[in-house]
């Protein structure tokens, strides 16, 4: 898994300081024009990264979502109508329909870096 | 071609015979045609009530009208049959439609008895039983101003909550020397006398009406031991007459005193004519209870298609719920006679009294009342209607704490599996445990829905519980509302563990009593239960809170936010509102007056929250938690200070409460309501707690609502001064705060309560578990700690900051786009 996604990736882009997201939580950042939604699983020291328009209705909302797990797979519940996605790979849990892309994430130096395409 | 099965009448027996139909073979043999005389398909006429309350019609349909379609039966509503030709076997109604039949049922059901008294034709005298009836009254209680009820029977008394309920001092008028003479003795009916007394119900003995006063519009009572009484809306509950005027003008038997005659089979004299429900007469008596109706339309059901069923007589046992009042009366209530043994309990202080017959050897049960309390009825009712064998101590019974298990030592256990739980749809204790164990039927709304026991009038849902219970119990399970994966715990139990703890974070209580990181279901509920025991600023944990919470403002389409100032009572001077106009101007807010009195401005971006109310507050505003699980608006209307009707200034009261609520944190959102006067222009009954203006105080209801299912709130107390007022709304809010389930509503809090409402006057207003102190410490304490969220975020620079789209940008959200709409704008579709 790891190392498709390490030769797929074209470029690591530097998103902001580890500080300015909020703990368990999510945050959305620009990234070469892009809105990406990043998750800071800071109890479980795991990081996350989806599209931020939620596939359902259009919405600019995922990264204000309610993150968590269900069986310890790590997930986000958009905030408008509460369809859940794994964060692992995007797939909705409510509706087979939907589907969100992700980034790969990692750490470094204090900064948050994506993996894009 | 098929046969033909026409029947008369589409009340709750005819639809029972309908249902049971379409799930027999007889269905290939038959067409069905349904006459019904009313305008609505059959509708639960048991809880009339609450169609009076405010229960829409389509709520109460025993089936939708497209069931009859699709079970190929053809229903004609609104179409009264008026005569039977027995030599031609047709049916004509008053629409002048001729029908063939091979087999006539009748299911005619009954009228309310007026009984012949001088002015009785009068505007304003009404009678209970159908939909129409109660449109008929709701239309004529705002012309009236004080009710009488003749009648102290069952439904007499029903019918004077319902309108004393609409704020009508009322009367009941009884001619017996007691209320409920067919199933209270004089005991009985007198604790319950005191205790609708309590409600400010009159209630008067030995009265026979002898002439309805006044000028073509009912003014007053006139009695035969000459006394009077005023009243301007009168609602007969004399007892009922069976409709038999069809098959009496077929030449059909019908009973001296009124009813079709019938055999135990149902049958007529006539081959061809069956008669069912409250319409008959068999065993020399009408059964004016549904469950013999009933079963007395399956029987015949079965009989059409070749069995030989007999109606037996049924168990006329009963309960129900007045104004309160648990009443109760099972098996051989009021036997009277030197061969059986009665054990007697009354408490006058508290409005008990319970009463068991015992067969003369000490091993039976006969029958008993219970007045007041009466949560041992349904296994009583099962000791006699099953013959239990008596434990030694028979008195624990109505002694010991609960019936379900423990009182006495029988419990639910002890039960054979033939015993009916359900008598209305007439399952089977057997019924219900193969449901749970092979339809894996593990809660009531589940077992309800496979089996349709608890369906009818309701009473056996205690059972049921009882029973899940006990199977879970017998398997080594429990059965306990979890909040979800991540706590094993009840939301009770949370709260509890986050008081004793001490637990000031999401964080601290999931580490030691959760697993895993939690969801969207379990923070929310989390976050709300630290908001009200601590009351602190819940933009500390945002990521934990609902969205709306956590930017302290509802989103909208496009994921823009709305911006509501509090307006307490709905008061605002002239400075404050061109202030709000040019906040809206500024930031180009959509603006719109609410249905809670106060103004909403639309469309704002999260970045520009902080600094719109910024202005607002430094106007004087704060917020109003419109995004909260909290108090929203008290609404009030002018009251006394204006308005000619006002009995005491509600503004002000309304300001003094929306004050002193404000930012409470609760189970699901809290509205009040204050109105001046009894026209009620402030809708407080429509509220989760509304006060309405007497002339001697102010009357305080509670577990109102509007939204999907409205709900009438409920008089809690009446005639009270302020203090008390504040006080009782002190204690019912914290109880209600501690107690209810996750987004609950305090109208589905109060269904759910054990005990119901008469158990909440008694927490609230009698104190009875002694925690009336507690409750408003709490309460204080949870005041004190009241900070304006939106005053601490502005001035907070750390807070101010999480109001960003992007955390790396300042760049603005370009999905947000915006349409004109009559010269404002409002969010293009996405
Ligand atoms: C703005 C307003 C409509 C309006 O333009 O008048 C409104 C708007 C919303 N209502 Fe309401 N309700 C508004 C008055 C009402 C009323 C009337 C009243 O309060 O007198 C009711 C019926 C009374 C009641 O509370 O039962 C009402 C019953 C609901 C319900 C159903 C609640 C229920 O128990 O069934 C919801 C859903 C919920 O809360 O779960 C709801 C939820 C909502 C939400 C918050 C939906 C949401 O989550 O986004 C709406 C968005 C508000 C926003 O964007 O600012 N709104 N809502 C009213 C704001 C009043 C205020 O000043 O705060
Ligand atoms: C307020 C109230 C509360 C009650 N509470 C309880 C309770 O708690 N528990 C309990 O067991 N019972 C209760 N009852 C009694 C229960 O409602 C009746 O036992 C039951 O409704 C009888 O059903 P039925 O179908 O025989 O008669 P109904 O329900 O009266 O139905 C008869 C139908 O036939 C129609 N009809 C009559 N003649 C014709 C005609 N010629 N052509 C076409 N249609 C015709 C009528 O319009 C009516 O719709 C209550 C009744 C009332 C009014
Ligand atoms: S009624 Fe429905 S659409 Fe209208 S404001 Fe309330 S929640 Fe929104
Ligand atoms: S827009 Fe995300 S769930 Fe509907």
């Amino acid at each position: 898994m790891e190392i498709k996604e390490q030769t797929e990736i074209k470029e690591w882009v530097k998103a902001a300081a580890v500080e300015d997201f909020p703990r368990n939580g999510g945050a959305a950042v620009l990234v070469n024009g892009e809105q990406i939604a990043v998750f800071n699983f800071t109890n479980e020291g795991r990081w996350f990264a989806t599209q931020n328009q939620c596939p359902h209705k259009g919405e600019m909302a995922i990264s204000r979502g309610l993150t968590g797990d269900s069986e310890g797979h790590p997930k986000v519940a958009c905030p408008f109508h509460k369809k859940t996605f794994s964060l692992e790979d995007g797939k909705c849990l409510t509706d087979e329909e939907f589907q969100l892309k992700t980034f790969p994430v990692k750490i470094e130096e204090g900064y948050v870096l994506i993996g894009i395409e | 071609m098929k046969k033909r099965i026409v029947l008369i009448g589409n009340g709750m027996t005819g639809y029972k015979f309908c249902e049971k139909f379409a799930s027999s073979p007889l269905k290939e043999q038959y067409k069905l045609v349904v006459f019904g005389e009313e305008p609505h398909p059959a509708y639960d006429r048991v809880h009339l009530t609450s169609y009076y309350t405010g229960t829409v019609p389509d709520e109460l349909l025993l089936a939708p009208a497209g069931w009859y379609d699709e079970h190929n039966i053809e229903l004609l509503t609104n179409e009264k049959v008026i005569a039977i030709d027995r030599e031609a076997k047709t049916v004509s109604s008053e629409k002048e439609k001729t029908y063939s039949y091979d087999i006539l049922v009748l299911a005619t059901g009954s009228s309310a008895f007026v009984p012949p008294i001088e002015g009785i034709e009068k505007e304003g005298v009404f009678v209970y039983r159908t939909f129409d009836d109660i449109d008929k009254i709701k239309k004529y209680i705002p012309k009236a101003s004080k009710a009488a009820v003749i009648g102290g029977g069952l439904l007499g008394l029903e019918a004077a909550k319902a309108v004393l309920d609409d704020g009508l001092p009322t009367s009941i008028i009884e001619f017996a020397s007691r209320l409920m003479p067919r199933q209270l003795d004089p005991q009985g009916a007198n604790i319950l006398k005191s205790k609708l007394e309590n409600f400010d119900l009159e209630v008067l003995l030995n009265k026979s009406t002898e002439k309805i006063t006044g000028n073509g519009k009912l003014e007053g009572l006139q009695f035969a031991d000459g006394s009077t009484l005023d009243a301007d809306l009168l609602v007969i509950s004399a007892g009922i007459r069976p409709r038999d005027e069809l098959a009496r003008s077929a030449g059909l038997e019908v009973h001296q005193r009124g009813g079709i005659v019938v055999n135990s089979k149902m049958e007529t004299a006539d081959p061809s004519i069956f008669a069912i429900g409250e319409c008959v007469v068999v065993h020399n008596m009408v059964w004016g209870l549904v469950a013999p109706c009933y079963e007395m339309a399956e029987i015949l059901v079965n009989n059409i298609g070749g069995q030989s069923q007999e109606f037996l007589g049924f168990d006329l046992s009963s309960k129900l719920k007045l104004i309160g009042t648990d009443v109760a009366s099972f098996g051989e209530a009021l036997v009277e006679s030197d061969k059986i043994k009665t054990i007697v309990y009354e408490n006058k202080s508290r409005g008990i009294y319970k009463r068991l017959n015992i067969s003369e050897d000490g091993k039976y049960l006969l029958g008993g009342i219970l007045v007041g309390e009466a949560e041992e009825y349904n296994m009583l009712k099962q000791v006699v209607n099953n013959k239990i064998a008596l434990p030694e101590n028979p008195e624990d019974f109505i002694l010991g704490a609960r019936g379900g298990e423990g009182a006495a030592g029988i419990g639910v256990g002890d039960l054979p599996d033939t015993a009916a739980i359900c008598s209305c749809e007439n399952i089977t204790k057997g019924d219900i445990l193969s449901a749970i164990e092979t339809d894996g039927a593990e809660s009531v709304p589940k077992i309800k829905k496979c089996t349709k026991a608890g369906t009818g009038c309701g009473g056996c849902a205690p059972m049921l519980d009882d029973l899940l219970i006990h199977y879970m119990k017998s398997q080594g399970r429990e059965v306990r509302k979890t909040i979800c994966e991540h706590f094993d715990y009840t939301r009770q139990e949370l709260y509890d563990l986050i008081k004793i703890n001490e637990f000031k974070s999401y964080d601290e209580l999931i580490l030691a009593y959760g697993k895993g990181s939690g969801c969207e279901t379990c923070k929310p509920v989390v976050a709300s239960l630290l908001a009200s025991i601590w009351n602190d600023l819940i933009t500390k944990q945002d990521t934990i809170q609902d969205t709306n919470d956590r930017f302290l403002a509802n989103i909208q389409q496009r994921g823009v936010y709305s911006v509501v100032p509090r307006i307490p009572g709905g008061e605002i001077t002239p400075e404050k509102l061109i202030v709000i106009g040019q906040v809206a101007k500024k930031y180009d807010l959509y603006t719109k007056i609410t249905g809670g009195q106060r103004i909403d401005l639309f469309g704002a971006r999260v970045d520009q929250l902080p600094a719109i109310w910024e202005e607002l507050i430094d106007a004087g505003f704060e917020s109003g938690h419109a995004y909260g699980k909290s108090l929203r608006t008290v609404k009030s209307c002018v009251g006394s200070t204006w308005c000619r009707y006002g009995m005491h200034d509600s503004v002000s009261f309304a300001i003094e409460v929306e004050d002193r609520y404000k930012g409470l944190r609760s189970p699901h959102k809290l509205k009040g309501g204050v109105s001046g006067c009894v026209r009620e222009c402030a809708e407080a009954r429509g509220k989760d707690f509304g006060i309405i203006a007497t002339e001697k105080g102010w009357n305080l209801f509670v577990c109102g609502n509007g939204g999907a299912n409205p709900r009438h709130a409920d008089l809690l107390a009446s005639d009270i001064d302020k203090e008390t007022v504040v006080k009782y709304l002190d204690r019912f809010l914290m109880y209600y705060i501690k107690t209810a389930e996750p987004l609950t509503r305090t109208s589905k809090w109060l269904a759910s309560l054990e005990g119901g409402l008469g158990y909440l006057k008694d927490v609230v207003v009698k104190d009875s578990l002694g925690i009336g102190n507690k409750l408003e410490e709490e309460m204080a304490e949870l005041i004190s700690h009241y900070k304006c969220e939106w005053t601490e975020v502005v001035r907070t620079p750390e807070l101010r900051n999480k109001f960003r789209h992007f955390v790396n940008s300042d760049e603005i959200d370009n999905n947000i786009k915006f349409v004109p709409l009559r010269d404002q704008k409002i969010p293009a579709k996405a």
